[in-house]
């Protein structure tokens, strides 16, 4: 392949050589260039196989519209698909893969896809797939069928499956006003708005700043770069290179794509990937530019047809010329300039065909310059060339009626430079919610008015563009002509959709699949939207213009996630952590919580583990880590009136030092949580709440105070992080707790059931309350976060005599299982107190939140979801979530309900579980099905039994 | 979105949290008006326009905000404490 890489000039560094891959073969290029440009330079035409009939494709854009080659790069085994090569900055060991070829881009097999076209026309997939199955070869099932085959043939990349290795960040901005996009305009505006002292935001999607100064002339860039040296210079301007403002939002808040180190492949240490940039802006200027738009005639896709602007851009700013003979086919005398430039660079330009009659003296001299030979009143209407353009065929063209006459001429050239007009791009102005107005001179959608909190200025506000004549389509016959490259829509495409009755654009927009590929159709809406404007006999404005939506361009999903993934992602612990990790717990992550699941001896299962710490809390005492449990401590004179009214159970009269189980309902009667309280003192509670749960009921409760009841005078603060709590569970917890708690007594009289003392324990003041969540004699000892782990081994150190074990998330579920207690697996929303068996909660004697609506009919219905309990009659494991049938494998029947938590019981030797099933409490006794067809593939008889497998009278955690 | 909270002034919308319809007011506790409780629990207007609703500032104050906020637009015309707005029977000054 011969050179096309021009001796001098553009942002090229031609002393500092890259080498990277392109489909298993070496390459170099130099520093600035993009993939796209270096493999033009080194006289690449085919870039990618198309979307649905895997045409050959080569450059059409030589920027972030670019819609034929996407590429797949692959850095440390992690593959990121559709990345367009002409963004794609190239670096040392850089590796890309063209993308939807088999088996190589120049040999494709399913180029077949081609001949098939009537097939594959627009409304294929609806036509075929969707709805009743008629005949063999339709609807949902046959899709089913389909599918693989389908996505394998047509598709873009294929997304990797590694983790990706990368690091993102987040990062929060504020300005008075950000500028987007870096050409002559919105430098102007930059520069402007920092004179008077404005904070400025400058973001540049390119990696150099300037935009069209880049590529449009000298006196471009020399203003360019005087300006740029300004306004890094001012202290209250940033200057984001690499950064695409991608989204618009209410209240002028912005989201952009930085992308930090792309361009020199692997990161250094410490260096985000990308950064996820949300600006607050006082003032928004729309500096985007226009993009230009081509011509749909039959082959206007062949590898060789590209944009002028564009060509001129590859060999200006990056000294690449796309090719050496060029024909120019325009409407619009903004061609005319390429043409003058791109001759300049070197390239002969044979002829520039015209749709115009005549052409004015200004394009007359530019095409002079050219040397090319002018054909007005004439259209391209093929293209000839395998996977390269070899020459094009043109005819005579009336540009008033779009008809063809005279007899067909063919010049030979290897590239075709097309200029239809061009679109402003207001994607930023159209997400801001203004809606486009239709300009009969420039044939081009323009921002509207501004709100005020935005401008569009330069050619995104239509300002310096050339008037094209209107001409989109030159409806020749002789092959396909594509209106969206990307997927593979053609005019034909467009008209069949209008004879179906699609008439708005909206919908033709689904239909077709128009302009919903990853570039958005940015150089396909407009043509598209005329071909149906002229099929309804309609002027374009009246057809419409479509929203355009977040993202401008693709942002990726890591930037998004940013800390909230990986190593900057919060972690709550408690203050026992370091013990637990030291006695050999398997940390598990509950929300942001870090729990102990289980602390596995040497060689033993986590199942073995949990077994033998839940059989030793039975038998001896076990201790376990409560401190993540919700926490609030309620203050203030009307307390216990407050929680009278939260709780449906009564508190006002509960005595000091003492606690009670507690049952809140949501407004339409549903379950809430549950938890204990304790009474402190005539005026002062500790609320404890689930875990999960903790920041909603707060919400709940701070909600009821502002709002519906403001006179009621409760303060309410959370305690979660400042108390640490262990609850000390097993016949022998008391004399444990004998053993080391001083200034109070543990006895029965002292403390009895659901009693509070306070002491200390090795000089720490503990809060000890006598409560069980295991069935066992328990006591939960709450001390200062900060004496969290003194007072944790002292008691590990009071019970080591009584065989003490602690205890993790496994083993206390076990036991609660055994015993019957609900969590938030069963308080799922959608279960009420009865459902629960926690009727007896229910106060009668005076209204709590919820109270009102928990009787109506249907959640009082005795067929609702009940708990009830579930043994596993063939000693298979039961898997929560599995649903409860009545009938075997071949004949389940439908769900009857699900298991919410399952455990293998060290009382029984059996599995067992807790499930919510419609009639529950009239089938104990009765046997059923846990059916888990998705995951395990398990069909377990069970027999229901009442959901309190253990000591159901309470006598042990009375005792 | 910027919700000018009144105590902690212009803060972004990830402070605050939604809570709801702010133009109902709650039966009284005891009330068994089914009527009333149907339609405070469930019945919204869903009004293309001005609307007040609840905002907490969660991650600040946590205060609840009853929030003017148009709707179409998003724009916000007003913000006030939510004792403050007449759906309150708030005694102590």
């Amino acid at each position: 392949m011969t050179s096309h890489r021009i001796s001098t000039g553009g942002r090229i560094d031609r002393d500092k050589p890259v080498a990277f891959t392109f489909d298993g073969k070496r390459y170099s290029g130099f520093e600035g260039d993009t993939l796209a440009s270096a493999l033009l330079a080194s006289g690449v035409r085919l870039f990618g196989r198309s979307f649905k009939y895997h045409r050959p494709r080569g450059l059409l854009a030589a920027g972030y519209e670019e819609p034929n080659a996407l590429v797949t790069v692959t850095t440390d085994g992690a593959r990121e698909p559709n990345i367009r090569a002409t963004e794609l900055e190239i670096h040392d060991g850089l590796v890309a893969e063209s993308q939807n070829r088999f088996p190589s881009l120049a040999y494709d097999l399913m180029a077949v896809n081609g001949l098939a076209g009537k097939v594959f026309s627009a409304g294929f997939y609806y036509k075929t797939f969707m709805g009743p199955v008629i005949g063999p070869l339709k609807g949902t099932r046959f899709w089913m069928f389909c599918e693989t085959f389908i996505r394998r043939a047509a598709g873009l990349g294929a997304a990797g499956t590694t983790p990706d290795p990368s690091r993102y960040e987040r990062m929060n901005a504020f300005c008075d006003v950000l500028v987007v996009g870096s050409g002559p305009s919105g430098l102007e505006a930059a520069r402007k708005a920092a004179a008077d002292g404005k904070r400025v935001i400058l973001c540049e999607t390119a990696a150099s700043f300037g935009g069209t100064a880049n590529w449009s002339g000298k006196d471009g860039e020399m203003f360019a770069d005087t300006v740029l040296s300004g306004l890094k210079s001012e202290p209250n301007v940033q200057l984001l290179n690499r950064t695409t403002v991608w989204g618009y939002y209410d209240g002028n808040t912005l989201a952009a794509l930085e992308r930090v180190t792309d361009h020199v492949g692997r990161p250094r240490a410490g260096k985000p990937r990308h950064r996820h940039w949300v600006i607050r802006a006082g003032h928004v200027v729309i500096a985007t530019g226009a993009l230009e738009r081509g011509f749909v005639f039959p082959g206007n896709d062949r590898p060789g047809v590209m944009l002028a602007d564009s060509a001129q851009r590859f060999a200006c700013e990056y000294g690449a010329l796309p090719g050496r003979r060029m024909v120019v086919f325009a409407n619009n005398d903004s061609a005319y300039q390429a043409a003058a430039r791109l001759r300049e660079r070197g390239a002969e330009i044979v002829a520039i065909v015209d749709v115009r009659p005549t052409v004015g003296d200004w394009a007359q001299s530019l095409a002079a310059e050219a040397g090319a030979e002018t054909i007005p009143a004439h259209a391209v209407t093929g293209t000839s060339g395998g996977k390269s353009l070899t020459g094009v065929t043109i005819r005579g063209f009336d540009a008033e009626t779009g008809n063809l006459s005279g007899s067909k001429r063919r010049i030979a050239c290897d590239t075709l430079l097309v200029s239809g007009g061009w679109s402003p791009v207001l994607h930023l102005a159209s997400q801001a919610g203004a809606k486009p107005v239709w300009s009969d001179k420039l044939h081009a959608f323009l921002p509207p008015e501004s709100d005020g909190a935005w401008e569009a200025v330069g050619s995104a506000a239509g300002e310096g563009i050339e008037p094209p004549e209107p001409v989109f389509e030159i409806a020749a016959t002789g092959g396909k002509a594509f209106v969206d490259f990307q997927h593979d829509v053609t005019a034909d495409d467009v008209r069949l959709a209008h004879r179906e009755g699609f008439q708005s654009v909206e919908h033709l927009k689904r239909y077709t699949t128009l302009g919903m590929a990853t570039d958005q159709g940015k150089t396909a809406n407009v043509p598209g939207m005329a071909i149906m404007a002229a099929a309804l006999g309609k002027p374009i404005p009246e057809v419409g213009t479509t929203r355009f939506r977040p993202p401008f361009t693709g942002a990726s999903l890591g930037a998004l996630a940013a800390e909230r993934y990986g190593d900057l992602r919060p972690e709550r612990l408690t203050p026992m952590h370091d013990q637990h990790v030291a006695a050999g717990a398997n940390m598990y992550a509950a929300g942001l919580w870090f729990r102990p699941e289980s602390y596995n001896r040497p060689g033993e299962t986590v199942e073995e583990a949990y077994v033998r710490e839940a059989r030793n809390v039975r038998r001896n005492v076990g201790i376990v880590d409560v401190s993540t449990l919700g926490k609030i401590d309620i203050q203030g004179p009307d307390a216990g009136e407050f929680l009278n009214r939260v709780y449906t159970n009564n508190f006002g009269s509960l005595p000091v030092n003492k606690a009670r189980y507690g049952l809140m309902l949501r407004e339409d009667g549903f379950a809430l949580d549950d938890g204990t309280t304790w009474r402190l003192s005539e005026d002062r509670f500790l609320m404890t709440t689930t875990t999960a749960n903790a920041g909603r009921v707060m919400q709940h409760m701070e909600f009821y105070l502002e709002c519906v009841w403001p006179d009621l005078r409760v303060n309410l603060t959370s305690v979660t992080d400042q108390w640490a709590g262990a609850a000390v569970s097993g016949p022998k917890s008391r004399d444990v707790l004998a053993a080391c708690v001083k200034l109070t007594k543990v006895d029965n009289d002292t403390l009895p059931f659901m009693g509070i003392v306070h002491g200390k324990i090795a000089g720490a003041p503990v809060m000890i309350c006598r409560l069980s969540f295991s069935g066992e004699r328990a006591y939960e000892v709450y001390c200062g976060a900060h004496h969290g782990p003194h007072v944790w081994d002292a008691l590990m150190n009071a019970g080591a005599s009584h065989d003490i074990q602690p205890y993790g998330l496994e083993a206390l579920g076990t036991l609660r299982i055994e015993k019957g207690h609900v969590t938030g697996a069963e308080i799922d929303g959608r279960t009420t107190a009865r459902d629960l068996h926690l009727d007896w909660m229910l106060s009668k004697k005076k209204p709590f939140i919820g109270s009102a609506m928990m009787d109506r009919e249907g959640l009082t219905d005795p067929r609702r979801w009940t708990l009830v309990g579930v043994i596993s009659l063939s000693g298979e494991k039961l898997r929560g979530g599995s649903h409860i049938v009545d009938g075997p494998a071949e004949k389940p029947g439908r769900s009857l309900g699900h298991i919410t938590a399952m455990c293998y019981s060290p009382l029984y030797g059996k599995y067992i579980g807790l499930a919510l099933v419609e009639n529950g409490v009239a089938r104990i006794g009765t046997r059923g099905f846990a059916t888990d067809p998705a995951r395990s593939k398990t069909h377990i008889p069970v027999e229901f039994v009442n959901h309190v497998f253990y000591d159901p009278k309470g006598g042990r955690m009375h005792g | 979105m910027i919700i000018t909270c009144p105590h902690c002034g212009p803060r972004d919308l990830a402070e605050f949290t939604y809570q709801g319809d702010a133009t109902l007011s709650r039966p009284e506790p005891a009330s068994t008006d089914q009527e009333a409780w149907n339609a405070y629990v469930y019945d919204r207007a869903n009004p293309a326009g001005e609307h007040r609703e609840y905002w907490q500032h969660a991650g600040g104050c946590r205060k609840f905000l009853v929030v003017t906020r148009n709707t179409l637009t998003h724009a916000i015309s007003g913000v006030e404490f939510a004792p403050a707005t007449g759906s309150s029977r708030r005694k102590r000054s």
